[in-house]
């Protein structure tokens, strides 16, 4: 069973560039001096060229930050999108359709105001505005892709005696796969960007050089956050694109 | 065996199947025909509940399909349907292997099994089993549809229009192949058309329905010489001769006492190859028919050019399994007499106008014989 020439995006050495990548990132986040000497070069002016936490630590703050939102993100959004295109959520599909476009269209930073008096200052009220936020993509795609099935695919499977389950698991998320992934893509470089806003009410991550360098007008601190954050999103697309590719069952290549 | 008593089924106030009873009995073919609306999908897919009946009983085998879980009725019950509904992330073997592995079956039962069925629809195993559905043309699809239907070896089969979205060249020889299978196989078939031509060629009884009721249950022959109604009457055609022969296969009619002169070069045709022949066949070093020669033309004292045809066995020849009625028709076409029949250009026997007009005769009193036996056709309330 010998798969055509043209499935050659398969191959390893697409894996091994992102493991590449996500090595070469670690390297350089942990060069603390590098960009000290850098950045006091850019900005000769700063008194100090480097925002006072390690790179280190505010990169591993935003992971979490994202990897928690996120993961909730992906965690509740995949599972809605499947209730709604099922026979006992199909009722609410459109409610969860607008509740979730209304999640995207609220600005998280007034989130961020509006959960700080129910949730305090910190991680909680980050994770529950960037949760909100991400939930549109994730949840779109999926009803997307499962709406894409075909009838007569579902009909054959029906026909053929598999159970509403087995349906769902061998042949409904299987095609639908590459569409849901996507949806969870855009919806982690979103957060990755829109994370830096967390350092507002306190939650730490690559915002806090930025907000931290506008208050004091540094604007080191500030290139300094954007471009770890950027390369972040880069990275997180790259490595997503290669998910994306790996969980598209070969025969729709 | 397949026997429905009186099923109903009602969406709210319009009834899309009125009191439909009929019985296919065990290894027969019964084709479903009827306009569209008529209810006949609707009546194959209660069968494995794909519908739920509102009424009435259905039994397959004798047991009654409301008495088992539907998952496990319809995995003993073959489905085909029109848009073949592959799944397109898995390789023909584990479409395949779809059902089988639903029952449980071990892999090394499950994979001889996966070469048998596609050597039955005439596929080779090696090339085709890994294969993925898009790298297949529709006649090959289909072909696996078929396969897969078959894979748990089920005693029944439901086949919604199967070969209906399938080019009219590639339907005939669908259809060859399908009463080639069944008649290895024998299976107790429901075959749903809305083509009288496919029906007359495939069923051993046709159900002829009109808005939800059953205008006639009988074999091809009596629908056509007795219709119930005269819905059943204008549903079946005019051209009622024409139709019978879709019913005759060419290689059951074909005359086989050919006279065959094998050539190398359409030079070193003489006279003495006729003998007391008509008509005899050139076939070339491999076998494949290249012309033929009319021998009243020599003996009428033409020349060898004139009474020689030659032709491309792709163009001025008919397969054997495919219907004298479109064997007549690719005659008319050619303006020919008679026309020979080849295998994948290998000649196999000859079709004339005479052989076809002695198959109406004896068909005529086929259906006479047949008409004493009429079996029971409900007449329109």
């Amino acid at each position: 069973m010998s798969a055509p020439a043209h499935m050659s995006s398969r191959g390893w050495w697409p894996t091994a560039l992102v493991i590449l990548g996500g090595f070469a990132f670690a390297w350089l986040i942990m060069q603390q001096d590098l960009w000290a000497s850098v950045l006091g070069q850019l900005f000769p002016g700063a008194r100090s060229p480097v925002y006072p936490v390690p790179l280190v630590d505010l990169t591993l703050q935003h992971l979490a930050l994202v990897g928690i939102s996120s993961g909730l993100t992906i965690l509740v959004g995949i599972p809605l999108g499947i209730w709604v295109t099922r026979a006992s959520g199909r009722d609410f599909r459109d409610i969860v359709a607008a509740g979730v476009d209304f999640g995207q269209t609220f600005p998280p930073i007034a989130v961020l105001a509006i959960m700080m008096p129910i949730l305090g200052f910190g991680l909680r009220p980050a994770v529950v505005a960037l949760f909100l936020y991400g939930l549109f993509p994730v949840v779109s795609n999926t009803v997307a892709g499962l709406e894409a099935v075909p009838e007569a695919l579902k009909d054959a499977a029906r026909g053929m005696g598999m159970k509403r389950l087995q349906i769902l698991g061998r042949v409904e998320l299987p095609l639908a796969a590459r569409i849901i992934m996507a949806g969870v893509r855009t919806s982690v470089i979103v957060n990755i960007g829109t994370a830096t806003v967390a350092a507002a009410v306190g939650a730490g991550g690559l915002g806090d050089p930025i907000i931290g360098g506008i208050q004091v007008q540094n604007l080191a601190y500030v290139l300094e956050g954007a471009l770890v954050a950027a390369l972040l999103a880069i990275l997180a697309d790259m490595t997503l694109a290669r998910a994306e590719e790996l969980v598209t069952p070969r025969g729709l290549g | 065996m397949i026997r429905l008593d009186n099923v109903v089924k009602r969406y709210g106030d319009t009834t899309a199947v009125d009191g439909v009873s009929f019985e296919v009995p065990t290894g027969e073919v019964c084709v479903l025909i009827g306009p569209s609306g008529c209810g006949k999908t609707t009546t194959l897919r209660m069968i494995n509940r794909l519908i739920e009946p509102s009424g009435g009983t259905i039994e397959v085998d004798g047991r009654d399909i409301m008495s088992a879980r539907p998952e496990e009725l319809r995995r003993h019950i073959g489905y085909v349907i029109q848009s073949v509904g592959l799944f397109p992330h898995l390789t023909v073997a584990d479409n395949i292997a779809t059902v089988p592995r639903l029952l449980g079956w071990k892999d090394e039962r499950i994979k001889p099994r996966i070469g048998e069925l596609l050597e039955l629809v005439g596929l080779d195993p090696d090339e085709y089993a890994g294969k993925y559905p898009r790298q297949l043309s529709g006649g090959e699809a289909q072909r696996i549809g078929v396969a897969r239907a078959l894979a748990a070896d089920p005693p029944v089969l439901l086949m919604d229009e199967p070969f209906g979205a399938v080019d009219p060249l590639n339907r005939g020889h669908l259809q060859g192949e399908f009463a080639r299978i069944q008649r290895e196989l024998k299976k107790t078939v429901i075959f749903v058309t809305h083509d009288v031509d496919e029906a007359i060629r495939l069923a051993d009884r046709i159900a002829l329905m009109r808005d939800g009721r059953l205008q006639q249950y009988d074999t091809p022959e009596a629908l056509l010489d007795h219709p119930a109604n005269k819905f059943v009457h204008d549903f079946m055609g005019a051209d009622r001769a024409l139709k019978r022969l879709g019913r005759v296969l060419v290689g059951d009619a074909m005359r086989t006492d050919i006279e065959v002169a094998r050539i190398l070069d359409a030079g070193d045709i003489d006279r003495d190859a006729c003998g007391d022949a008509r008509f005899v066949y050139l076939v070339d070093g491999n076998g494949l028919l290249r012309g033929w020669v009319d021998c009243h033309d020599l003996d009428e004292g033409r020349s060898i050019d004139d009474a020689v045809t030659e032709i491309d066995w792709r163009e001025a020849s008919v397969a054997p399994d495919i219907s004298l009625k479109d064997a007549l028709s690719t005659m008319i076409g050619l303006g020919f007499r008679s026309i020979p029949v080849t295998e994948s250009g290998t000649l196999v026997g000859s079709i004339t106008l005479s052989s076809i007009e002695a198959t109406m005769t004896s068909s005529d009193s086929h259906i006479t014989q047949l008409s004493g036996e009429t079996l029971s056709s409900e007449e329109p309330s």
